[in-house]
């Protein structure tokens, strides 16, 4: 089983945490045409490589970030949600 | 014949304890200490098998539980590993695979027919679907190995999680060296070995003295009889035992798994009798057995010579050595003729002759493109040829080169955290081991006292001073060749699986000619061993072939388990946790019949003796209707927020506005995707200007919470949540007579001037602290009220107690959803689906588009501009149908034109009504509507306005109790 090391509570068996998908930037509602937000929407890219991802530490109920390689599923980095904000990735 | 000798220094067999046992019904006679294979052997049993296609005699090959010759039936168990299988008194033990008896075994005829079962037979012979399963009745009784007792007693096998600093896989020389060194280094150290004992191959004094030390140092914990089946990420590794699985979570790995001795390739290799160097050396050693009483040997490698020598100090008889090399080490084959040996270079052997005990009898052997020769000799040892067993290290991740120098694949690229040590790092010789191993444990040390578990995994060259000294320590070894194959066939590569070369090449020939096609066309590495002793000879005819080098063929991908695994430790006990109310017990007295609702325990209905199901549930829809009626809603996820910014997030979270509402008001609340799909909906209430209190449904509870945390911490607006789902227990008081009850209990002011519809109030019931909701869920007044987890028993009691002289009924979830059903009001993942957004369903007022933003709300506006795909709507149908159930569909024309989703005879109302979704042209009142039944009857239906009960919605408003 995978480790996982959560911002906030260490390294822990990747069964305490839930995948939330990967980060994606929301294109402005408001200005944004109606094929840009069905792809932000509907379309998810597969392509393999180092991912930003929603990852949730299920028992305390946090939310951060993992960069993930979903080429050989190795993780390289997590950090809060304050974090990417600083990154420019929100 | 192999037979049993006198006292060896460092055996671990001890003579003054027999075990008797019997081997197809005939007794024989062990000690303690030997295992099944080595008690045969002692004993002189040379076949102890059949082959699994064409039931050829086994005998003793690996003795490293390396094949699958030493495969036995075992007081009722198959397929029992007897090489390293403790002799344990009064086993019954057969051979697997034979029909009749296993000398005279009824299928030895499958052997003639080789030639007529090529590889691919299956692919080509069984094509007719007709006569499959004749062919596939008489394949299953003719191979295959162990036969199943199905009145076998059920067995638990517990898994356990274990923990260590280091895990030491092996417990060889290596094995020992490297745990002794981590040891020194303060890490807790688990050393597993699959033998009964530790020390590998070795019982010198030398690895006596290693396991004293291991025995007395505490930070080393040994597990023997055991193997590492798997390694998973982040070294997480399943140990097998033989009563238990244990899952260890190792903060380093050292791989001292050592190498597996390849045999030779020529006709009739097979024969019992012919056996790996490794194989008679630890035969010898650990168990005082001689292999025979003529012995040849077959070399390519300085090792030939050692175990010569070896096996002559403890009077065994070696008549010849044949060595591939043109020119080996003539110091040793001087000793050797000493004793009488001949040698025999630039020799390979050709052919093996079995003799009327169907064992080993006569050799063949040929001088490079010359003479031959052919000798007597009841035993053959192949020695020489090896591949480190890299399974482990192959399973993580790591990858391996193949070195033409060493003629082995060895370790180049070892994912984080894991070491190789020893043989299995391409390390021969025991000073060179010892060092090397040593390094080994004190870098998986330091790994795990200081490695992180992000670190990536290094590449690992093997330098020419390395390679040197690998060389130097084979004798500068030629590998034998295994191809063109013998004429006469039976020249195995795989004795699993019966391959001989010619398969292989047929394989290839016939366009399977990469590794992996190879395998799978021909199933080389298939069978239960895995491949240990075939796949670098199958690699080898694949490049003799292709004419290519052997690292350019590449090896097949290693996956777990490194060794078949009994189910029992495989099956897993199932962990469904369920969750039940704090008035679980309650329930259960007034006679609940229990459903599941996500992972909650809920009454679906009470039962009553003199009742039937359909009666009860129709008596407490009409308690509910005419007096008063309870039901436990605590399995409702209860969240809260609070904050300066608590309004804002529910406005942009969910589909309606909340941070204009009053307090003490409740707001229907509406939970959309992203594309604008109904996924949620509950109650959210305003508690104090800071606070909300709101419900989720029982089933999306979790999840709902889950992605409010995920927004809260995008949108990281100043306000919290917690869930208190668990803390808090609620029922529903509904129904004319609620207020009246509740008043006796609680001294909140109930009257609709002070407590309107949709209000919420903080209060006290029976002494508790209470949050009170006027909600009309059901269609009645009604009050929700939740309480601490801990009170609501008492509550329940009280409530019950108080209501008995007004009628009070519990009432169960089918109750509950009829009463919702005669009010109109869809339950999600029923009545909608994954596609349904709010105003399909008709709850477009529970949205409010002008605000800034929401979730889902840019996909409704294009939504909303396509219009419905499909819409829910109420229909009736006079009499009572039984037979029209959920999803049964709606037609129009010949076309599916939508499906209901809810429907029950409404006894309030003496009709049946439902909800259905169908395309918009049919979604006018007074439509009809054609249902089709499963067994192909159409029903119709009207489509009718909802709700179908109290239309006005007056009774849940109501002024005075009735």
């Amino acid at each position: 089983m995978k480790l996982l090391r959560c911002p906030l509570n260490g390294v822990r068996p990747v069964s305490e945490f839930a995948y939330g998908g990967e980060v994606r930037p929301m294109p402005d509602p408001d200005s944004c045409s109606d094929l840009e937000w069905a792809d932000y929407v509907f379309n998810r890219s597969g392509v393999p490589g180092v991912k930003r991802e929603w990852w949730c530490h299920i028992a305390s109920g946090y939310w951060f970030i993992a960069e993930r390689d979903t080429l050989v599923d190795r993780v390289l980095d997590t950090y809060s949600v304050d974090e990417l904000v600083r990154r420019g990735g929100a | 014949m192999m037979h049993r000798l006198p006292d060896v220094a460092g055996e671990w067999i001890d003579r003054s304890r027999t075990r008797a046992f019997t081997f197809e019904g005939k007794r024989y006679e062990g000690l303690a200490g030997d295992t099944i294979s080595s008690a045969l052997a002692a004993s002189g049993v040379m076949i102890l098998g059949r082959s699994f296609k064409y039931h050829r005699p086994r005998g003793i090959l690996s003795f490293a539980n390396h094949d699958v010759n030493a495969m036995f039936h075992v007081n009722g168990v198959p397929n029992v590993r007897g090489d390293v299988t403790p002799l344990e008194t009064d086993m019954r033990v057969t051979a697997v695979n034979t029909i009749g008896s296993l000398t005279h075994d009824h299928a030895r005829w499958m052997d003639k027919l080789a030639r007529f079962l090529p590889v691919g037979f299956y692919y080509k012979a069984f094509h007719s679907k007709r006569l499959f399963p004749r062919w596939e009745r008489m394949i299953r009784e003719f191979s295959g190995l162990g036969r199943l007792d199905l009145n076998a007693a059920h067995v638990f096998t517990p898994k356990r999680y274990a923990f260590c600093d280091v895990l030491v896989v092996g417990g060889g020389a290596s094995g020992l060296h490297a745990a002794l060194a981590a040891a020194r280094m303060n890490s807790n150290v688990l050393l597993v070995d699959e033998s009964a004992r530790l020390g590998g191959s070795s019982t010198d004094a030398q690895t006596r003295s290693l396991i004293a030390q291991i025995a007395e140092n505490d930070r080393i914990e040994v597990l023997t009889s055991t193997y590492a089946a798997g390694v998973y990420a982040d070294r997480w590794i399943a140990l097998v035992e033989p009563t238990r699985m244990s899952k260890v979570r190792a903060g380093a790995v050292v791989i001292a798994t050592g190498a597996i001795e390849q045999p030779f390739v020529f006709r009739n290799n097979d024969l019992p009798g012919i056996v790996l160097a490794s194989g008679s050396l630890r035969l010898l050693r650990r168990h005082a057995v001689a292999i025979g009483k003529r012995v040849a040997i077959t070399t390519c490698d300085a090792s030939g010579y050692s175990t010569a020598l070896e096996l002559i100090e403890h009077g065994i008889n070696i008549t010849h050595v044949i060595d591939i090399r043109e020119s080996p080490d003539s110091e040793l084959a001087a000793r050797l003729s000493k004793h009488g040996v001949r040698s025999l270079p630039a020799h390979h052997v050709v052919e093996a002759h079995a003799g009327r005990d169907q064992c080993l009898a006569r050799v063949t052997c040929a001088k490079a493109g010359g003479s031959t020769l052919t000798f007597d000799c009841d035993a053959l040892v192949m020695a020489g040829s090896w591949t480190p067993a890299l399974q482990l290290l192959l399973q993580a991740g790591g990858k391996v080169m193949f070195e033409e120098a060493a003629q082995m694949h060895l370790a180049s690229e070892i994912p984080a955290g894991l070491f190789v040590a020893g043989r299995a790092a391409g390390v021969f010789g025991d000073a060179a081991k010892a060092s090397q191993a040593e390094q080994a444990g004190v870098r998986a040390a330091s790994f795990a006292h200081h490695g992180i578990v992000d670190a990536v995994p290094h590449r690992v060259g093997t330098t020419s001073v390395q390679m040197h000294a690998l060389q130097a320590a084979l004798g500068g070894n030629v590998v034998p060749s295994v191809y063109p194959p013998h004429p006469r066939g039976k020249d195995f590569v795989d004795f699993d699986e019966d391959l001989q070369v010619k398969d292989l090449g047929n394989a290839i020939h016939e366009g399977f000619d990469s590794i992996e096609l190879m395998k799978r066309y021909s199933t080389v590495g298939m069978g239960p061993s895995q491949g240990k002793l075939s796949n670098t000879n199958a690699a080898r005819v694949l490049a003799s072939v292709r004419d290519l080098p052997i690292g350019a063929v590449g090896l097949t991908t290693a996956r777990p388990l490194y060794h078949p695994v009994p189910m029992k430790h495989l099956a897993g006990r199932g962990f469904t946790p369920e969750r039940a109310t704090p008035i679980a017990s309650r329930h259960e007295e007034l006679g609940a019949v229990w459903m599941l609702a996500g992972n909650w325990h809920r009454p679906e209905y009470y039962r009553r003796s003199d009742e039937t199901r359909a009666h009860t549930i129709a008596a407490e829809v009409a308690a509910v209707r005419n007096s008063v009626g309870l039901i436990d809603v605590g399995t409702l996820g209860k969240i809260e927020v609070h904050g300066p910014d608590a309004g804002e997030f529910l406005d942009r979270a969910y589909a309606g506005r909340y941070s204009d509402m009053h307090v003490g008001t409740t707001r229907y609340a509406l939970l959309l995707d992203e594309a604008g799909t109904i996924v949620d909906d509950g109650v959210v209430a305003r508690l104090n200007p800071q606070c909300f209190y709101f419900t989720t449904t029982t089933s999306g509870s979790a999840g709902v919470y889950r992605e409010l945390l995920r927004l809260n911490a995008l949108w990281r607006l100043n306000c919290s949540l917690v869930n208190v789902t668990g803390h808090r227990a609620a029922f529903n008081l509904a129904g004319p007579r609620s207020r009246d009850l509740l008043a006796k209990l609680t001294p909140c002011a109930l009257e609709e001037s002070s407590f309107p519809y949709l209000g919420v109030r903080e209060s006290r019931i029976a002494d508790v602290d209470a949050r009170f909701l006027r909600v009309g869920f059901v269609g009645e007044l009604g009050f929700e009220i939740h309480v601490p987890f801990s009170q609501a028993a008492s509550v329940w009691d009280a409530l019950n107690e108080q209501g008995a002289n007004l009628g009070i009924r519990s009432f169960g979830v089918e109750a509950q959803r009829a009463l919702r059903l005669e009010k109109g009001h869809f339950i999600i993942g029923q009545d909608t689906d994954g596609l349904t957004n709010p105003f399909e369903a008709h709850a477009g007022w529970a949205v409010k588009m002008n605000k800034r933003f929401f979730i889902g709300q840019r996909s409704l506006r294009i939504r909303q501009q396509r219009g419905p795909r499909q819409l829910l709507v109420g229909f009736e149908i006079p009499e009572p149908i039984a037979e029209l159930k959920e999803s049964h569909l709606v037609i129009d024309g010949d076309a599916i034109a939508g499906r209901v989703t809810s429907v029950a005879f409404s006894h309030t109302l003496n009709t049946t009504i439902g909800l259905a979704m169908v395309k918009p042209s049919l979604a006018h009142h007074g439509m009809k509507l054609s249902m089709r039944l499963s067994d192909g009857a159409i029903v119709n239906a009207t489509v009718v306005p909802t709700p179908f009960y109290d239309r006005d919605n007056r009774r849940q408003k109501l002024q005075e109790a009735a």
